[in-house]
């Protein structure tokens, strides 16, 4: 494996002692010319590269009350140094979600604020210098945006938005990340972040097709671009051919058949992921978010339902109507977006799909609360649904499930460690140290309850598992699709 | 005569330093948009529900009670009692005093106190636990300083060195009256009083606009309701690209 030591599991979260600078080699790569051109970024920086930043940061200032509250209000009190996972998987002080900000912070003192301005060591405003700049391109690109340090602070303060806006500043001069900008391109380009285009995607659905017929003897139907349909989903494009994504989508695919309701892919729209927020680049993130309602236009939809995956989630609940809405081309009856979680969910309710939840008896299930599902939208009309109507989905189609420790699930959950931008081979240190807090309460009900299996509704985090979970003496098959389950359990008309 | 009039300039100053100064940071939240919805969720989904989280954390520290309970313990101690130290403070100022301020009067007392204890117990988690003192520059050390002298310095008129607290009280009520009553020398008083002139310069100044601030953070007052109720602010990158036309949208 590679040259760094994975963490030992522990019983409880255990707060390191700090290690000064100990990742501060990890940054991902940095994204060349090609990659930031066609997302309106300069490729390298240029000699006016501080200006630039100041003035950016001004705008982003003025334009962004969050970040402008959240700059003037932290008191330092500490309440959010120990909810890190990142800090806690690697001991780095300035994976600290405050120390994380101040580093943009202590930059904003100095040119924005009076004290920093005449009195910059008393408040420990810094000039910016290419160190800092080097700075935040390594640790804000340890955050993954999973908004668990926001839970805690007592003013709301979201570590999330400090790093969306400082990845913004980066981007605009010039030092934007590789992975991030390279997919974004892909995405305008192709239509989705794997750069799957129509062609190859037609013929990974009929593949489908046959699969689950071989499987079933049933004709369960992937449809592509079919105008009329009554329902558009959009879903993570490695839900088309990832491991353990596949096999949710398949579930998706069945949910569909049993209830007998009309659905269709679009190629125009066949990523739900929306890696501008990732970048907090919001003109990126409204261009890729138009696709959705070009596409639903086009194929003169009445629904439209996001797969599984956490930061789409996100955006689709709650941007989606301010970016491209209003929706009101769409069945006013249904939310817009809904999620498949919430389709299933009622489906189940109202009985029209059967699920045998025996079928499921081989496995013993805990649910991963994905950090963006949880903490930034919610599912269902409760607040909270969003932790409520993934676990009734999973208890309605399998026996055995077993919740991890209260403190690493719901609105405490601990991301997997690959989210926002992270879930990239060039950070995979970052990766495997950050998924230690979900990997020790796995341990924990894997040793109390025999747990099998990890369901999650996210393609980052299923993706990221899969390949964590061995460093952590774990299977890389013991992370699934919550529909995965649902796909085992559902009882099809005429199966065989 | 020397003392009084530098004192009443000190106090007009500060005041409209204060005023102005926090009038003015305050108006620059409520004029920046926040673009997107970003409540921390699970969040309330009305309005009335959003008053109360906001009541929860503004009184009770909700949050901060999640995260630490050493850290509640002494902020809130601490903010409980500066709060009731500056109501019992009115009767400074307020002539006939109100029948409230004199029912809080032992009350108040005691919250000096409290007041010190909190952030004594503030001070020692910055100066002994890592993670705390690794995140602190020395202004925030200078703040904590500063409010302990404001509370020990009143607190040393309370019970050791006291001062004519009427000729005090005449001063303050001439000075919102702009008449010029002459404030008593006592060393500790000027001490107190001009920490406390401080506070209130510093005050927009700083890490302080937490107070107003809090009511101003999108994650915590935003209803969660972006799918009943479309979002829309005003901001240049929401406008600028034109949308599709609907077929039931014009
Ligand atoms: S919890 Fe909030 S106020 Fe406290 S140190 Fe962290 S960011 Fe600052
Ligand atoms: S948003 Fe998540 S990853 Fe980023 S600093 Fe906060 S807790 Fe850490």
């Amino acid at each position: 494996m590679a040259n760094f030591e994975t963490p030992e599991l522990q019983e409880t979260v255990e707060i390191p002692a700090l290690k000064q600078d100990v990742m501060s080699h990890s940054r991902p790569f940095v994204a060349k010319e090609q990659f930031q051109a066609p997302l309106g970024f300069p490729g390298e920086l240029a000699d006016d590269w501080k200006d630039v930043a100041i003035t950016k940061l001004g705008e982003l200032l003025k334009t962004n009350r969050a970040l402008q509250v959240f700059m003037d209000s932290c008191v330092k009190c500490g309440a959010c140094t120990d909810k890190c996972h990142y800090f806690l998987g690697t001991s780095d002080p300035r994976n600290m979600p405050v120390a994380r900000q101040d580093l943009l912070r202590n930059v904003y003192r100095r040119y924005y604020t009076l004290p920093g301005k005449y009195f910059p060591k008393l408040v420990g405003a810094t000039d910016l210098t290419e160190e800092v700049l080097d700075q935040w391109y390594s640790y804000f690109h340890q955050c993954s945006e999973c908004r668990r340090c926001s839970v805690y602070c007592p003013y709301g303060i979201d570590t999330a938005e400090i790093t969306m806006a400082t990845r913004d500043i980066m981007n605009a001069v010039g030092k934007g990340q590789k992975y991030s900008n390279e997919i974004i391109g892909k995405v305008f380009k192709i239509g989705n972040n794997l750069g799957l285009p129509q062609p190859a995607l037609e013929d990974t659905l009929l593949g489908l097709e046959e699969d689950v017929k071989d499987d079933t003897g049933i004709d369960v139907r992937f449809p592509l671009d079919e105008k009329g349909a009554e329902v558009l989903v959009v879903t993570p494009s490695a839900d088309f051919f990832a491991e353990p994504h596949i096999d949710g989508l398949i579930g998706y695919a069945k949910v569909f058949h049993a209830a007998g309701i009309s659905w269709t892919l679009s190629s125009h729209a066949s990523e739900a992921a929306n890696f501008g927020l990732f970048i907090g680049s919001n003109e990126n993130m409204k261009k890729i978010a138009m696709r959705i309602r070009e596409a639903a236009l086009d194929l003169g939809v009445k629904r439209i339902i996001f797969g599984e995956c956490g930061h789409a989630w996100r955006v689709a609940y709650s941007y989606l109507n301010t970016l491209a809405g209003p929706f009101d081309f769409l069945d006013p009856r249904y939310p817009v977006p809904q999620h498949i979680c919430e389709f299933t969910h009622d489906l189940i309710q109202r009985r029209v799909i059967t699920l045998d939840k025996s079928r499921n008896d081989h496995r013993r299930v805990t649910f991963h609360d994905s950090c963006n599902v949880a903490r930034a939208s919610r599912m269902g009309d409760m607040p909270g649904g969003q932790f409520v109507i993934p676990r009734e989905v999973i208890k309605a189609a399998c026996n055995h499930f077993y919740d991890m420790a209260p403190e690493t699930i719901g609105e405490a959950t601990f991301c997997c460690g690959g989210g926002g931008g992270l879930l990239t081979d060039d950070l995979l240190e970052l990766r495997v140290k950050g998924a230690l807090p979900r990997m020790s309460a796995l341990k924990q009900v894997v040793e109390e309850h025999e747990v099998t299996h990890m369901a999650a509704i996210c393609a980052i985090c299923k993706s990221q598992f899969s390949k964590v979970l061995p460093y952590y003496g774990f299977q890389m098959d013991q992370i699934i699709s919550v529909h995965q389950l649902v796909s085992d359990a559902i009882v099809l008309d005429g199966q065989q | 005569m020397f003392v009084t009039v530098l004192f009443a300039l000190l106090f007009y100053v500060a005041t409209a330093i204060f005023l102005v100064g926090l009038g003015m940071r305050i108006a620059r939240y409520a004029r920046t948009p926040a673009p997107l919805k970003i409540p921390t969720t699970p969040a309330p989904t009305t309005r009335r529900g959003v008053v109360v989280r906001m009541g929860t954390e503004v009184l009770l520290f909700n949050s901060l009670f999640k995260a630490n309970k050493w850290i509640w313990l002494f902020g809130f101690m601490f903010h409980v009692a500066l709060a009731l130290v500056l109501l019992r403070h009115l009767r400074y100022f307020l002539d006939p005093v109100p029948t409230w301020v004199v029912l809080i009067q032992p009350f108040g007392m005691y919250a000096a106190f409290a007041m010190v204890i909190g952030l004594a117990g503030l001070w020692v988690r910055r100066l002994f636990v890592e993670r705390i003192r690794y995140i602190s520059s020395p202004s925030d050390h200078l703040m904590l300083a500063l409010l302990l002298g404001i509370a020990l310095t009143g607190l040393s008129m309370t019970y050791l060195w006291h001062t004519d607290i009427l000729a005090v009280k005449l001063f303050f009520t001439g000075l919102m009256r702009f008449e010029l009553n002459p404030l008593p020398t006592q060393p500790m008083l000027l001490l107190h009083l001009f920490l406390v002139a401080s506070l209130m310069v510093i005050f927009p100044f700083s890490k302080l606009l937490h107070a107003p601030g809090v009511f101003f953070s999108p994650t915590r007052n935003q209803v969660d309701n972006p799918r009943e109720k479309r979002h829309v602010a005003n901001v240049k990158w929401m406008i600028a690209v034109e949308k599709p036309a609907a077929s039931a949208d014009q």
